[in-house]
């Protein structure tokens, strides 16, 4: 996988952008995004931009007085060699982006695949919050079973594409959908399909078993 | 309502480069003193109380100075900067939840910065900021209750009616330059 790519041609929404800029999306859909952002250019530039009218927002809320010895505790803080906690994830080697391989604890090779039957895989990603987010593995030419939606689902590719009802999505593409979507991704013939999903509601399969299965494998 | 001038922006700037350059203490104060009552008040906004918050001013000020050495003015003006560390601790620190970040660029100070660069950013962003407070009174209160964490992504309106292409923009080519300097 390239670690930029320029033939992306669905990105994320402006809500979702600016979700993750004020930073109230649930982890799992952050994770889609930050992922989806280091392969992508264009919603790099536009997350900084709702990064700014973040700022502006800031800038124009008013003000709150500090107490006297703020600055002090502050400095003192400095001092201690507090805050310097958090370096910055630098590029990484490997197929997969950095902030996934903190989720999965690795590249590819780490991911701990689980059968969920008709031939796909899954690993459950550990997040906080009210959504949950996999990866997703579909054998070339599958099909994930029909399923409709409560809440929204973000599905990126990450190798390999997959058709549905709307569109091709190909790797980097992210697929935004709302519950009005009754779709049947089927994984393109030729490389296997490996996807990150996001959902903040269970999914909803439409025929029995895999319903009952949905139970047990927790989609 | 005042806008905030380039001018302003870009003594923000000065004193920001002195003191990831000069480790300059005295810079650092003054840009404590005009941004920690505004970052105190965007967290009390956000949901925080008094003491949380004046907590969290300190953590994203001893943030700022550690981070100063990844302050790049051609790709962000200092308030946006300031912005972003305050909503990272609002997460870490009132939220508690972690936060995925994309990958970070290589892009740190370049040897040899580019003044109009660093310069045309902190004008796309006075323009931002005028073209923010000239929105209808309802939408710009809609935006800043998205930014104060009052609204879901799903409850975040499609159309923002603020012009960002320009900015964005700007980012972009700074963006197409990066990676052709990488190759």
């Amino acid at each position: 996988m390239k670690k930029t790519m320029s033939n992306i041609n669905h990105h994320l929404t402006d809500a979702l952008l600016m979700g993750y800029s004020a930073g109230t999306l649930p982890e799992a859909f952050s994770l889609v995004v930050a992922t989806h952002v280091s392969l992508c250019d264009e919603c790099r530039a536009r997350l900084a931009a709702l990064d700014a009218v973040g700022g502006e927002v800031m800038l124009d809320c008013g003000q709150e007085a500090v107490s006297a010895d703020c600055l002090a505790a502050t400095l003192a803080m400095i001092a201690d060699g507090k805050g310097r906690e958090d370096a910055p994830k630098a590029r990484r080697k490997g197929a997969l982006p950095a902030p996934l391989q903190d989720y999965v604890g690795g590249d590819l090779d780490a991911i701990r695949w689980r059968k969920v039957g008709g031939g796909v895989r899954q690993m459950v990603l550990r997040t906080a919050g009210d959504a949950s987010v996999r990866l997703l593995h579909i054998p070339a030419g599958q099909a994930v079973p029909d399923h409709g939606h409560r809440g929204t689902e973000l599905t990126l590719v990450l190798q390999g594409a997959f058709r549905d009802e709307t569109d091709r999505f190909g790797v980097g593409d992210v697929e935004v959908a709302d519950e009005d979507l009754n779709h049947k991704p089927i994984a393109e013939a030729g490389a296997d399909c490996i996807c990150l999903a996001a959902t903040d509601a269970p999914l909803r399969f439409n025929a029995f078993v895999p319903r009952m299965a949905q139970r047990f494998i927790g989609i | 309502m005042t806008t905030t001038e380039t001018s302003t922006r870009m003594a923000w700037v000065a004193q920001l480069e002195a003191v990831r350059d000069q480790r300059d203490q005295r810079a650092f104060g003054e840009i404590f003193q005009y941004f920690a009552p505004r970052v105190k008040s965007f967290l009390m906004k956000s949901g925080a109380p008094a003491d949380v918050a004046e907590e969290c001013v300190q953590e994203v000020m001893a943030t700022l100075w550690n981070k100063a050495q990844l302050f790049d003015p051609a790709k962000a003006s200092v308030s946006t900067w300031i912005f972003t560390i305050a909503r990272n601790k609002r997460i870490d620190l009132i939220r508690k939840q972690r936060r995925p970040e994309p990958e970070d660029l290589p892009w740190g100070p370049e040897s040899d910065p580019e003044q109009e660069d660093a310069l045309a950013l902190q004008q796309e962003t006075e323009q931002l900021g005028r073209a923010l407070q000239a929105l209808p009174e309802k939408q710009r209160k809609l935006i800043e209750r998205a930014y104060f964490g009052e609204l879901s992504h799903s409850e975040i309106a499609a159309e923002t009616g603020l012009p960002l292409g320009t900015i964005k923009s700007r980012i972009r080519l700074a963006l197409e330059r990066l990676r052709h300097n990488m190759k």
